[in-house]
């Protein structure tokens, strides 16, 4: 219930986006984006009833063969892909054009099912979890290569699903917490830091129970402090020499959204304008001045979420968050309840997946992210997202029957 | 244990959530900036001119109206031309031009469209019209250019035309917006506000490129525009023409007041120019040439330039004189004693005097009325008595501004005894032997033909008068007309004291300094000449001066003339005011002979008037001008400074 709400919201808001008032297009035109966002739903249809109709079986055991065949069709997209918006990661077919990585990330959840489902694994085994690094590391390279920085990030997403299954916690923990100094490195000159990594450090002394002050213990927290500090002199030189100029930008841009409003912060700004003027009730379906004149670009894509926000305000944005968060911790809890572990792990991945293109997709129209170009799930217009997104949530559908069937049993 | 995990991760899932929940709660509804920043993007301000209200005469013959011309404009990116040659000759300019202003529209935008050419006549448009299908890009708009079927009272009119940075620059509310266009000097600027009209505003959208995408909120906001209302003058548009036929070839005013309502008939300032040039497209080139010519014809004569009155000052000095109670009209003063020189034979008493413009005759009542009071000291006396004689003096509008409704009226000077303690250097330095120029209207004196033409009213109206002006009316006759031309303006000259200066002027024109041919049978004319000084500045002549009103009875029209340069007052201005005043009240010029002596004349300054040019024929900017330290004259001497100097009479 909750996919099909959210498909069929997405495809008028796709409509809404490309709407412009003296071409009264019909939002079954097959010309125009929604027309297209259309056809791909009547295709994803038939998916749908593909894959409820196969064996549950059949995800189980050809789960490797998929992952070793996606892994076939991203080498062969770096060669012999169409290059598009300098990413060379798309297969077109006539006016339809497939990215190959959305489907990576299916193929590389069902792997990580099927490695997890074997009996005996421990994550933390440095053996088992290096494994798992591994197949999720592999498309990732491949995918950098081929210039899709987002979807490659989409792959930091499965930690969650790590997590779950028994990854220490301090990893998850660490991760964030570069993340946090990654920001302040930004934020800050990097002398203040400096001094706040010290009075850290020193306050963990202070407040160490005196039995644990031994040597190694204050060896370890110095070495973790100059850590710290590498690592911030080390953001400094990845942002300034490593990032490409896009990407650098998108990160000044989250950090200080003021600076160069017309060129960099453009995007940014005017996603902002348009959420922001819809105030709480919005201007009404296909009455949004800001998506409708173009001032907000990409906007049947991924700035979709401002169309949302222009034409159905405060209301409908947060009807459309509320949505996603019950849809994903609705996942988690059917996850929870698999009698396999390889549904189980593989439920954890959708959610993680889902969760992670929610969030950094409105995250980057409202200010609160970096611009990441992912879509948002079932609303942007797009095939190849749309059948990636359904094929990975119905395939947890049809694993969730097979239980239930069983239950019933 | 694991299992427990779930609840973090939902947890920070919901936490997520209401993190993004709240900042677009922020966003959406507690920050408003981002919704203005919406407005600005995508909402625009499109202001809708309205017709500027027409001018009418006053028996509603229009005299300025709107015509409709098209400014085409282009949006370089639709532009396609085949043959440029031959569209730069279907639209009358160069391949050169062409390529600049396309340059410049391009420059400015290839999607939005930027003015190609502006006002196209009618005619114009009607012959591109046709072709304009076969080129792609270019779209005329509609839009309006003054015109003139009159082209007459150009000075007072004033004119149309964009906007100036500092006018845009010091007004109040901000109305105007560059590129506006505003009524400038005369009538157009004085009742900008009435012929404007109201702006209408309309919202549009428009997308990232600016390109319109129809109305807002299907014109919810948007309010129409007000046509501006028409204008109904005073002015008698068929004389003024006459008028302005008469003063051809020649430099000066001519001003005409009906009596009974202070409203202006007749205002001309010759030379003048044909108002039209100064609303075509060629406005600046126009312009730069009016202003290079010597005779200066955008100075609006009757109301900025200040002339000596002359011997049309006497009237003042006769009433004055009554009024205070030092003259008797039976008195009669001879020629003995007078340091001011005079043409007739002398022995006059006061309408004789009046009549024949006697010199010494003013001389000795100015003389009397100085020391008519307690004072022995004549130095003390002379203080008093000018303060007296000013105070009077001014009763009739003179030395400060008279407030007709024009911008840019000259003040004029009536001096004041502090003026000449200025000049003097020092209270009690001077008396009455050194100012004596001013009982003939010489001296520092200075007014405009405006104020004569009242003053003529006021005596035609024997004792009162309404503040000049122009206008009579907002879209009909009386509607709207502002109170202070209305109210009455009392001279404080009892009635009886003016009815020997009456007669005086009457007699002035049957048998007195007027030219025989100009006393025309029927109009009962009265009048006064005045020849002011301007001989002794290098020109050839005096300036020609007279101001008068007719019928002698319930007088209709009262009327100053000034003729720069013709010599006597009681021939060429003389002239020219019975012309006025005789079409004015006969409708028709039985005086045919007069007429054509008239028109023919020609007074301009001399053509080797270089120096004419150089220093302003008659002395222009009365506030700022300091006068020399003026000398006692001696009777039969010849004034030795130039600049101020009296002597004069007819």
């Amino acid at each position: 219930m909750l996919y099909f709400s959210c498909v069929s919201l997405g495809w008028l808001n796709v409509y809404a986006a490309v709407y412009s008032p003296e071409e009264q297009t019909s939002l079954f035109d097959m010309s125009t984006n929604s027309g297209k966002q259309l056809m791909w739903i009547g295709t994803t249809a038939i998916l749908i009833i593909c894959i409820l109709v196969i064996n549950h079986t059949f995800f189980d055991t050809f789960a490797f063969v998929f992952y070793g065949f996606m892994i076939l069709v991203l080498i062969l997209v770096l060669f012999a892909g169409t290059n598009i918006n300098g990413s060379r990661s798309w297969f077109k077919f006539g006016a339809v054009s497939i990215q190959p990585a959305e489907f990576a990330k299916v193929a590389t959840a069902l792997a990580l099912a099927k490695y997890l489902d074997v009996p005996g694994i421990n994550l933390t085994k440095r053996k088992d979890l290096l494994y798992i690094v591994g197949i999720i590391v592999l498309p990732c390279i491949l995918i950098l290569a081929s210039n899709e920085t987002g979807s490659t990030l989409v792959f930091a997403s499965f930690v969650i699903m790590l997590y779950r299954e028994g990854l220490p916690g301090w990893i998850p923990a660490a991760g964030i917490a570069a993340a946090g100094l990654f920001i302040l490195a930004l934020l800050f000159p990097k002398l203040y830091i400096f001094l706040g990594i010290v009075a850290l450090m020193l306050l963990i002394v202070l407040l160490m129970p005196r039995y644990n002050r031994s040597i190694p213990n204050l060896l370890a927290l110095g070495v973790l402090g100059i850590g710290m500090m590498v690592y911030v002199t080390g953001v400094d030189f990845f942002v300034n020499n490593v990032l490409q100029k896009h990407q650098r930008n998108r990160i000044k841009v989250l950090v200080d959204p003021t600076i160069d409003p017309l060129g960099v912060g453009w995007n940014v700004t005017q996603a902002k304008i348009a959420i922001g003027s819809g105030r709480l009730q919005g201007k009404g379906f296909l009455e949004g001045t800001q998506t409708k004149f173009d001032f907000v670009p990409e906007q049947s894509t991924d700035f979709i979420f401002c169309t949302i926000g222009e034409e159905h305000g405060f209301i409908g944005s947060m009807v459309v968050v509320v949505l996603f968060i019950a849809l994903i911790s609705r996942i988690v809890i059917l996850a929870e309840k698999q009698r396999t572990k390889f549904a189980r792990v593989y439920g954890y991945c959708v959610a993680g997946i889902i969760f992670f293109h929610v969030m950094v997709n409105i995250g980057m129209t409202i200010g609160l992210m970096p611009v990441i170009g992912i879509p948002l799930p079932f609303f942007s217009y797009g095939g190849s997202s749309l059948w990636s997104f359904s094929i990975l949530l119905f395939i947890f559908l049809k694993l969730d029957s097979r239980r239930t069937a069983l239950t019933r049993r | 244990m694991l299992e427990n995990r779930k609840w973090i991760i939902i947890g920070v899932f919901c936490l997520l959530g209401l993190v993004y929940l709240a900042r677009l709660f922020y966003l959406q509804i507690l920050d408003d900036t981002y919704s203005l920043g919406a407005s600005k993007n995508s909402i625009k301000r499109v202001v809708e001119i309205p017709y500027r209200g027409q001018i009418y005469d006053r028996n509603n013959q229009l005299m300025v109206y709107n015509t409709p011309v098209y400014d085409l404009y282009v949006t370089p990116k639709q532009v396609r031309i085949a043959d440029t040659a031959s569209f730069c000759r279907l639209m009358a300019i160069t391949p050169s031009e062409f390529d600049s202003i396309m340059g410049l529209a391009k420059n400015y935008s290839s999607v939005k469209p930027s003015l190609f050419l502006r006002q196209l006549s009618k005619e114009d448009f009607a012959r591109i019209q046709d072709a304009l299908v076969d080129y792609h890009g270019f779209e005329p708009v509609i839009s309006s250019m003054r015109t003139y079927p009159a082209q007459t009272l150009s000075n007072a009119l004033g004119y149309v035309s964009e906007i100036t940075r500092k006018q845009l620059d010091n007004q109040d509310l901000t109305y105007y917006r560059q590129g506006d266009y505003v009524g400038h000097n005369g009538l157009e600027e004085q009742y900008e506000e009435q012929l404007r009209g109201k702006r209408g505003v309309k919202f549009m959208m428009q997308n990232v490129r600016g390109i319109n995408k129809g109305s807002w909120k299907e014109g919810a906001f948007d309010t129409l525009a007000v046509a501006g209302q028409n204008l109904v003058t005073s002015i008698d548009v068929e004389v003024q023409k006459y008028a302005d036929s008469l003063m051809q070839n020649k430099v000066g005013a001519i001003l005409a007041i009906e009596p009974s309502s202070g409203e202006i008939l007749v205002s001309v300032s010759a030379p003048t120019y044909d108002p039209n040039l100064l609303s075509s497209r060629f406005f600046s080139k126009n312009y730069r040439s009016l202003i290079k010519n010597p005779y200066k014809p955008l100075i609006n004569r009757p109301i900025m330039a200040s002339y000596r009155p002359g011997s049309t000052f006497k009237l003042i000095q006769a009433l004055i004189a009554q009024q205070q109670g030092s003259l008797i009209p039976h008195m009669v003063y001879g020629h003995a004693g007078s340091p001011v020189r005079c043409h007739c034979r002398g022995g006059n008493d006061l309408r004789g005097a009046i009549a024949n413009s006697c010199n010494p005759y003013f001389y000795q009542v100015f003389r009397k009325f100085m020391y008519f009071n307690g004072e022995h000291n004549t130095f003390k006396a002379s203080a008093v008595g000018l303060r007296e004689w000013h105070d009077m003096a001014e009763k009739f509008g003179i030395g400060d501004r008279l407030g007709v409704d024009l911008p840019s009226e000259r003040k004029g000077n009536l001096p004041i005894p502090e003026y000449y303690d200025k000049a003097y250097r020092g209270a009690l330095r001077w008396k009455f032997s050194n100012v004596y120029s001013l009982s003939i209207g010489e001296g520092e004196l200075l007014i405009t033909p405006l104020k004569l033409a009242n003053l003529a009213a006021t005596i035609a109206n024997r004792g009162w008068y309404i503040t000049p002006h122009y206008v009579k009316g907002f879209g009909k006759a009386g509607v709207a007309v502002p109170a202070e031309y209305l109210e009455h303006h009392e001279t404080d000259i009892e009635y009886k004291y003016y009815l020997p200066v009456i007669d005086g002027m009457r007699a002035a024109v049957t048998r007195g300094t007027v030219n025989p041919m100009a006393n025309i049978p029927g109009i009962d004319l009265c009048g006064k000449t005045g020849t002011a000084q301007n001989a002794k500045h290098g020109h050839k002549f005096d300036h020609s001066i007279f101001i008068g009103f007719a019928p002698m009875n319930n007088p209709k029209i009262a009327v100053a003339v000034f003729v720069e340069n013709a010599g006597w007052g009681g021939d060429a201005a003389a002239s020219v005011a019975a012309l006025v005043a005789e079409r004015y009240l006969k409708r028709k010029t039985e005086a045919l002979r007069l007429d054509a002596k008239v028109k023919a004349a020609r007074f301009f300054p001399p053509s080797d008037g270089i120096p004419a040019i150089k220093r302003p024929v008659v002395p222009k900017k009365d506030t700022t001008h300091k006068p020399e330290v003026p000398k006692p004259l001696m009777t039969d001497t010849r004034p030795k400074s130039a600049t101020l100097v009296a002597v004069s009479g007819n």
